[in-house]
């Protein structure tokens, strides 16, 4: 306040008041807009986590009546909702495993070596990224359905679930390691092997290392993608239910708190490992 | 338990015995031709130095020796075997990077250590050589760091200790002093020459300073786009270059188009008569150019070459004072030692130079005059 003061000599302590609050906005309109708008981020969640507490009279649990610790006691007292979490976790534990293996593969190839047809590759890659979902689960799903003509038969179930998200999994994950590899000095690997590692080795002890932070984010964006599809899941999973196809169902005759209480533990958990991660690295960054 | 590489020998070896030998070295990128059958012998323990300007094929031939680069055509030997077909980790060299590479998730321990734990090396054995190889380049006490945690030198003198505790055949420098300041690289390049001595190893030290290249080898390769040009010791390549490239490459030097007009004497265009050494001129006939470097001229008459012009420049340098004479042979730089004070020459004024034939040197005329 004290620059206020002295750019701005006024007699009438009006006029000065005035000029206080502009200062005062002015100083801080970063700040409020800041606020305001991370309020508006977390307000749903906010409310989800709110509502997960909730005791509801009728099938819908949209108003607030009491707190209470039981559905978190009773996650699983729907029927249904445990065996879906369950796939749900599986589809995404595999999903994210393979299509990070595999991405890594790719994108060492695609930074690493010149070859035949990398633009192209480059292109097929990325257009996961840019398809709607729609479209994709629907071609995704006259894929499987026609596959049986060419002698080949999956039905739908888990492994189309997981083909599926695997397919869209792996754009994700070469986009995130790829850029990792752009950013690294290739002559470290050169040293490595002016240094008698051979390429096995020269893998193991300097590439991998050094692209490992974008490999465990790119396992964890995986993981997050997978376990949040719904539409393409919903084209290809024939009559196995994951989570989000089970809250989708169940919110057509009833929303029961178990389904706040799923969406705040994955929440939490999604969190703990951002947190996690921004520690590892902050941590590493001092001692290192 | 270790696969020692042979210890470095004491002394340069006086006999033709050669650590690397490059026999019509060729390489083609696509259309550009990077290095082009370039040949060369490099001596046992010697300080070599690679010299030439941006984009002549420096690095390119640093990075064949290295196994970085597959050659187009030529051989590669080392002590002898044809190593072209090996990949860099089963070659006895090993390259300090311009960019110095160290390993950033490693600890300086480590990245010291990595090669000698790739020869399996372990255990007391292992730390005291790495030890031994961080104190050779003073920076013992340092291992537990990590390599961003290091100044841009210490980095350097790293690079080098990582390489160096292999005991190389060869240890291979690209531009090593390139990202330091004017300072810390005079400091390292009298550095380098001492650990050179120390360890015995020879270096083939890539640099388009040829300043650098004077003050630390013993020969120095001259390329330019992408074959040799010469080949030499610092003052041997000073003195008597023998192409118009090479003259103005290193140093300021006078070049006169004339032509042979017997076994010592060359006619300038003037029509002044410019004895040189015999050896010098080597056979050679018809359109020539004669050099002589600045400092070689004197004012006034007394030696057996003489020229006349008219100063049209003069530049104090304080030790010495630069004048550009103007000569019906053409124009003529002179250095003259500011040894006394006073006696400085106007522009205007007309000088006679001169200078003794064995300052002489002649190159071919075509190669375009400077
Ligand atoms: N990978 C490559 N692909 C195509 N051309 C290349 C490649 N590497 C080098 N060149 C070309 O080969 C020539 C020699 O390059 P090189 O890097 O050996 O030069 P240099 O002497 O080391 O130069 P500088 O002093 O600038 O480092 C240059 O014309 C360069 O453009
Ligand atoms: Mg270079």
């Amino acid at each position: 306040m004290s620059t206020a003061d002295i750019t701005l000599p006024t007699r009438r302590s009006g006029a000065k008041t005035v000029a206080q609050l502009l200062a005062f906005v002015r100083r801080h309109v970063l700040t409020v807009y800041s606020l305001l708008f991370f309020l508006y981020l977390m307000l749903p969640i906010g409310v989800v986590i709110a509502f997960s507490f909730n005791h509801p009279t009728g099938r819908f649990n949209y108003r607030w009546r009491q707190f209470t610790w039981d559905n978190w006691l009773h996650w699983n007292a729907v029927p249904g909702i445990q065996s879906a979490i369950t796939l749900s976790l599986e589809i995404a534990l595999f999903a994210s495993i393979v299509a990070t293996a595999l991405g890594t593969l790719i994108a060492l190839a695609l930074v690493r070596y010149g070859f035949r047809g990398r633009g192209v590759t480059n292109l097929i890659i990325f257009l996961p990224l840019s398809t709607p979902e729609i479209v994709l689960g629907a071609s995704l799903a006259t894929l499987f359905l026609h596959s049986t003509g060419y002698g080949v038969s999956i039905p739908f179930g888990f492994w189309t679930i997981l083909i599926a998200h695997i397919m869209f999994c792996v754009s994700f994950a070469v986009v995130t390691v790829k850029a990792r590899l752009i950013g690294f000095d290739r002559h470290l690997e050169e040293a490595a092997m002016d240094l008698g590692a051979n390429e096995w080795v020269t893998f193991r002890k300097v590439t991998l290392p050094l692209i490992a932070p974008a490999i465990l984010a790119a396992l964890l964006l995986c993981f997050a993608i997978s376990v949040d599809d719904f539409v393409v899941t919903y084209f290809n999973a024939g009559n196995r239910v994951t989570f989000p196809i089970f809250v989708w169902g169940a919110a057509r005759v009833a929303t029961p708190p178990q389904i706040n209480v799923i969406g705040t533990a994955i929440f939490a958990v999604a969190v703990t490992c951002m947190l996690g991660n921004v520690f590892l690295q902050n941590r590493r960054a001092k001692t290192a | 338990m270790t696969v020692e590489a042979a210890p470095p020998p004491e002394a340069p070896a006086a006999s033709a015995e050669y650590d690397i030998r490059l026999i019509g070295l060729t390489k083609r990128f696509d259309d550009v031709v990077a290095v082009d059958r370039i040949s060369l012998d490099i001596d046992r323990g010697h300080f070599f130095a690679l010299l030439g300007p941006s984009g002549c094929g420096k690095t390119t031939t640093l990075r064949m020796i290295g196994g970085f680069e597959e050659p187009t055509e030529g051989r590669i030997e080392l002590g002898g075997v044809d190593v072209a077909p090996l990949p860099p980790y089963k070659r006895d060299v090993n390259t300090v990077f311009q960019s110095y590479a160290l390993f950033p998730h490693l600890s300086i321990f480590e990245n010291v250590a990595f090669g000698l734990r790739r020869r399996g090396v372990k255990g007391g054995d292992l730390r005291k050589r790495v030890i031994e190889s961080l104190e050779l380049v003073g920076l013992a006490g340092l291992e537990k760091r990590k390599p961003r945690q290091l100044s841009g030198g210490q980095q350097q003198r790293i690079a080098l200790a990582r390489a160096l505790v292999n005991r190389p055949r060869v240890l291979l420098l690209d531009e090593p002093l390139g990202a330091l300041d004017l300072k810390l690289r005079k400091e390292m390049q009298l550095e380098l020459k001492r650990i050179q001595h120390e360890v015995g190893i020879t270096f083939v030290h890539v640099t388009h300073d040829q300043e650098e290249a004077m003050t630390m080898a013993d020969r120095i390769v001259i390329m330019n786009g992408g074959h040799i040009e010469q080949l030499g010791t610092p003052s041997g390549l000073y003195e008597q270059p023998r192409t118009a490239f090479v003259a103005g490459f290193l140093g300021v030097s006078n070049l006169l188009e004339g032509t042979v007009a017997g076994e010592d004497r060359v006619t300038l265009t003037d029509g002044t008569a410019v004895q040189v050494p015999r050896n010098v001129l080597a056979g050679r006939t018809g359109t020539v150019s004669i050099g002589v470097r600045p400092e070689k001229l004197r004012i006034g008459g007394g030696e057996a070459n003489s020229l006349a012009g008219t100063v049209t420049e003069s530049a104090y340098i304080g030790v010495s004072t630069q004048y550009i004479l103007d000569t019906p042979a053409g124009p003529v730089t002179v250095y003259v030692q500011n040894d006394r004070t006073g006696g400085q020459v106007a522009t205007g004024e007309r000088l006679t130079l001169s200078w003794s034939p064995d300052s002489t040197f002649v190159v071919d005329a075509e190669e375009g005059a400077q």
